[in-house]
């Protein structure tokens, strides 16, 4: 079947086999490997990506599904200026170690400050309650969603490096 | 043991400054490249066919129809490869000289031995053509009589490896002074003997397994991508088992994601894509499923634990004596064996005590096989160290804090009973800082305020002080336990013509933030700017010596090999300089990347202007060759001891059994830091996966051998929402061991996380007879407990409750419940 969305601003007209998870085309057609598989149950939210501005788990949505929709991927996030500054804000509070749950999470995130503007942490908590994380405990992840939402946090701050 | 190195007295411009990490932007932006990103032209997609039973004989396995679907290349069952392999997949650690090590084949000939074995491989055009495919072999199992609970495996009922007679591997004893141990027990006033399971655990890496083989027929070389913690160490081992000539093997771990343990090994699938891609001629490439994964790699923990502790009477401890039976699952991988052993040394935690004992049977069932697992030994020594220290604190109607404080070591270097010289420590000023943050005396009150009201919700304390050994390793030591390798690291410093520098690790990071701190202790010693240093790892072409990461190894021998490495390029530089100055180089001071003639400051050469000098080599002292390049390869004279202080604050509900984590403190002694924001991040994640441990995660086996929690709606890694934030402070207590006085911080979390939420638990509900809480404390297992404590009829905690001292709680059965209201499919 042929699917026709807009990827990150760029107009994508390809061949699918039915059957062919969002996520995989994602992947392997487009080739925007930003976008993880971390599990095969829905569980882990490693494929978060935008599907007409909501946060949508890539694995959950088959490529047929996403005919017509705008997708946003970790790799439509960043612009010449340099970092989003959700991504700048993982940077600096050390959101992030090994990088994998990292891009669903940061679409994940994005997607929670639409909802709810000043969030609490608790609202944070919730709100990433299906993104999985193994390295940071999401201490620091929750750190940088609240200092995103330009909230202030109490305790030492960063510096230097490429997003200062 | 005891060599010791003066640190100079430096003014460090980077290290011990929150540097935000240089591996971030392109993890951010998905620029970052794991295994299975890359483009890889040609490549066939190899599905293996796994074992769904836990003991079987392979009476038949037809291939046939599999070979007949589109786009499949081959397919193999294991006696189709048997002629592939060198030897078979390797161990590397041969506890004792009498340890059996059954056969191990990357697929299985003749029979299973676990839900997961490998019995059959596809390869294929496509990935899903693969996958597909998978479901066209079709093979006949003959079951056998399984051999899954721990006990029940040790009896030897059923013997998983007839040749070897017997499901025991090993019995390896520590026993100093045996007489002295049974004096301490004869004289006590007090003793305790407490007996906990340690349940098994599925590592989870975010990432799980990938593996792409790349060959060059022509050559016979091969380049191995995967996504492993030890690059180097596979290289061998692959070397070995596929029979490769080492040198044609290239190892490279992409950006992997995590490993936490799991990814030190040498994987069946990593043997395969290497012998596949000899035996077709093509790329082979391999993807784990997060289901496949959770019989296909390593579990960890899987331990029953019994210690004694014998005390005098004012609750100091005199003895302790530990028992251990630790399941090894159905083979022996890379480390399996030696895994319980890391903790054997330290079942007396940072306490001074004077006899010791210890023993470990490692028993073979049918169940994915035990290896490495982010802390791997210790925190099961310091969870059974802990949670005993509790219980005589108990009896004898002493203040947790109050018992440790009476027992702490407060001599260093200490030269403990089982035989260890702990290199630095301090251990009553961390728990003190920990006791005031959390606010201990406060809390106590209003513990006593709750229990006196009969609150409904009851308040627990929990502590937990703990030590570890890390940096692993000297080699002398390693070669004293029988380990086949070595536990040195390498560096290579290399100044380049404009002045800029690369340094070369051994190190395999995998989220630690290596290139980060990496490029500010270069910067520091050379008077660099961090941005101008690069740092390359985990390719063994650009990276040929290194040891990798695991054990909390890497900063204090890793980067103490990087510091040496400076030192020796400094050296030189001084000598290329003196020699272009034409002074003496007793003369010369070397300080922020100049060298400058003392007294004439004016008279100076910058480092940069010396690595040119170096590079263009008109003109350099006789005998010195050009170039400005050192490397050092480092042995550690001891381990390093971190250590620290933990209390969890838990609210018990004592209706429904549910937990609820109000406050975490965690006061962390890592020595010296060289990045405090990267410190504090490893806490963070390693405490999380102790909590996990004690709240929420368990490898649920049935009586069949099924792994009946694979999946990640089944096995409950934590999410936000049921972590708190954690309190984090440290003391600094520096490592006289290394030049730059750091210690390690990658598993301590994990250590000191699981006993303070158990503690916390245990000490909420003491008053109503809960002596212990099987993990992980569900609130359907803790409303069990707290019914059979307190007399009412109860199921399966009230049986593992208190089990005899020979008797070690049964494996979890299958009728228990995860903690989230999720089904586990049957």
């Amino acid at each position: 079947m042929q699917v026709s969305m807009t990827v990150n601003g760029g107009a994508q007209v390809h061949e699918v086999e039915p059957r062919t998870l969002l996520v995989h085309h994602i992947r392997e057609a487009l080739g925007l490997t930003g976008t993880n598989v971390g599990c095969d149950t829905s569980s882990c939210g490693a494929c978060t990506v935008h599907l007409d501005g909501e946060a949508v788990k890539s694995c959950t949505v088959l490529a047929v599904q996403a005919d017509g929709s705008e997708i946003t991927t970790i790799e439509g996030m960043a612009t010449a200026e340099g970092l989003h500054p959700m991504q700048r804000a993982f940077q600096e509070q050390h959101g992030l170690q090994c990088g994998f749950c990292t891009p669903g999470m940061v679409m994940a995130a994005v997607s929670l400050l639409d909802e709810i503007p000043t969030p609490t942490e608790a609202q944070v908590r919730e709100g990433l309650e299906g993104n999985l994380c193994r390295c940071t405990g999401y201490h620091n992840i929750v750190r940088a969603v609240l200092a995103a939402s330009g909230q202030a946090l109490d305790d030492p701050v960063s510096v230097g490096g490429a997003g200062a | 043991m005891t060599d010791t190195i003066d640190a100079p007295a430096a003014s460090p411009a980077f290290i011990g400054s929150r540097r935000v990490r240089r591996e971030d932007p392109a993890l951010l932006t998905g620029e970052a490249r794991f295994t299975d990103d890359l483009v890889l032209t040609g490549a066939l997609w190899l599905g293996i066919v796994r074992s769904t039973m836990a003991h079987a004989r392979l009476a038949s396995i037809d291939l046939s129809g599999a070979l007949e679907q589109p786009g499949v290349v081959a397919a193999y069952a294991g006696a189709d490869l048997e002629g592939e392999w060198a030897a078979p997949m390797p161990c590397a650690w041969a506890v004792t000289d009498d340890m059996k090590n059954p056969a191990h084949l990357p697929v299985a000939v003749g029979k299973a031995c676990y839900v997961g074995d490998a019995v059959a491989v596809v390869v294929a055009e496509t990935r899903t053509a693969a996958v597909d495919a998978m479901d066209h072999v079709v093979v006949e199992y003959e079951p056998l009589p399984v051999a899954v609970d721990l006990d029940d495996a040790l009896s030897d009922r059923n013997v998983i490896h007839a040749d070897l007679g017997t499901n025991t591997s090993y019995t390896w004893v520590l026993s100093p002074e045996p007489e002295a141990v049974d004096r301490a027990f004869a004289e006590a006033a007090h003793t305790v003997s407490e007996d906990y399971v340690q349940q098994r655990l599925l590592p989870s890496p975010m990432e799980t397994r990938n593996v792409a083989v790349v060959p060059a027929p022509y050559d016979g070389d091969y380049v191995v991508y995967t996504s492993t913690q030890i690059p180097h160490i596979l290289k061998v081992m692959l070397g070995l088992t596929v029979g490769v000539p080492e040198q044609k093997l290239r190892v490279i771990a992409p950006s992997v994601g995590g490993g936490f343990g799991s990814k030190l090994d040498v994987y069946a699938e990593e043997v395969l894509a290497v012998a596949l891609a000899r035996k077709l001629g093509r790329p082979i490439r391999w993807t784990e499923e997060r289901t496949e994964a959770g019989t296909a790699t390593i579990q960890g923990r899987a331990q029953h634990q019994h210690i004694e502790l014998a005390a005098d009477g004012d609750g100091r401890i005199t003895g302790i004596r530990v028992r251990l039976l630790a399941d090894m699952g159905a083979y022996l991988q890379l480390i399996t064996p030696g895994i319980p052993l890391l903790g054997a040394f330290l079942y007396h935690g940072c306490y001074d005590v004077p006899a010791y004992a210890f023993e470990c049977t490692g028993v073979f069932t049918n169940k994915t096989p035990t290896d490495a697992y982010r802390g791997a030994g210790r925190p099961e020594a310091n969870y059974a160290i802990e949670r005993a220290v509790d219980a005589l604190a108990a009896q004898m109607g002493v203040d947790p804090a109050e018992i440790r404080r009476r027992n702490f070591i407060r001599e260093f270097p200490y030269s403990s009973a089982p035989g260890l010289v702990f290199d630095s420590g301090d251990y009553e000023p961390a728990l003190a800082k920990a006791l005031d943050l959390v606010g201990y005396d406060a809390l106590r009150a209003e513990q006593e305020r709750r229990r006196a009201s009969g609150d409904l919700t009851q308040l627990g304390i929990g502590l937990s002080t703990y030590v570890e050994m890390c940096g692993l390793a000297p080699s002398k030591v390693l070669a004293s336990l029988n380990y086949s390798a070595g536990g040195w690291e390498s560096a290579t410093v290399r100044m380049l013509p404009t002045g800029k520098v690369l340094v070369i690790t051994g190190t395999t990071p995998h989220g630690q933030g290596h290139e980060t701190s990496w490029s500010m202790i270069a910067a520091d010693r050379l008077g660099v700017d961090p941005d101008d240093v690069e740092v390359l790892h985990s390719d063994t072409a650009i990276s040929p010596l290194g040891l990798d990461t695991y054990g909390s190894r890497s900063l204090s021998v890793g980067g103490s090999a990087l510091w040496f490495a400076t030192e020796k390029v400094i050296a030189k530089a001084r000598s290329i300089a003196a020699h272009q100055l034409e002074a003496a180089e007793d003369d010369l001071a070397f300080s922020d990347g100049t060298f400058s003639v003392k007294g004439t400051p004016s008279r100076s050469m910058t480092m940069a202007a010396v690595a040119y000098a170096a590079f263009t080599a008109h003109d350099l002292p006789e005998g010195v060759e050009p170039n400005l390049e050192a490397q050092v390869t480092w042995d550690p004279p001891n381990f390093t001891f971190p250590f620290g202080a933990h209390v969890c604050v838990v609210e018990v509900d004592t209706e429904t059994g549910s937990v609820r984590l109000r406050d975490y403190v965690a006061v962390d002694d890592c020595g010296n830091q060289v990045n405090p924001l990267i410190v504090e991040g490893q806490v963070h994640g390693g405490i999380a996966q102790g909590i996990a441990q004690a709240l929420f995660e368990e490898a649920v086996y049935d009586e069949e051998g099924n792994l009946r929690s694979a999946t990640l709606a089944d096995y409950l890694v934590p999410s936000s929402p049921d972590l708190p934030s954690f309190r984090l402070a440290s003391t600094v207590t520096p490592s006289p061991t290394n030049p730059m006085g750091v210690k390690g911080i990658g598993e301590a979390g994990c250590i000191a996380a699981t006993p303070a939420v158990i503690n916390g638990i245990v000490d909420a509900l003491r008053p109503l007879g809960v002596t212990d809480v099987r993990m992980p404390a569900s609130p359907w297992r803790v409303w069990d407990t707290i019914q059979a404590a307190t007399g009412h009829p109860a199921g399966d905690a009230a049986e593992g409750q208190q089990p005899a001292p020979d008797q070690p709680a049964r494996d979890q059965p299958a009728t228990d419940q995860p903690a989230k209201d999720q089904e586990v499919p049957t």
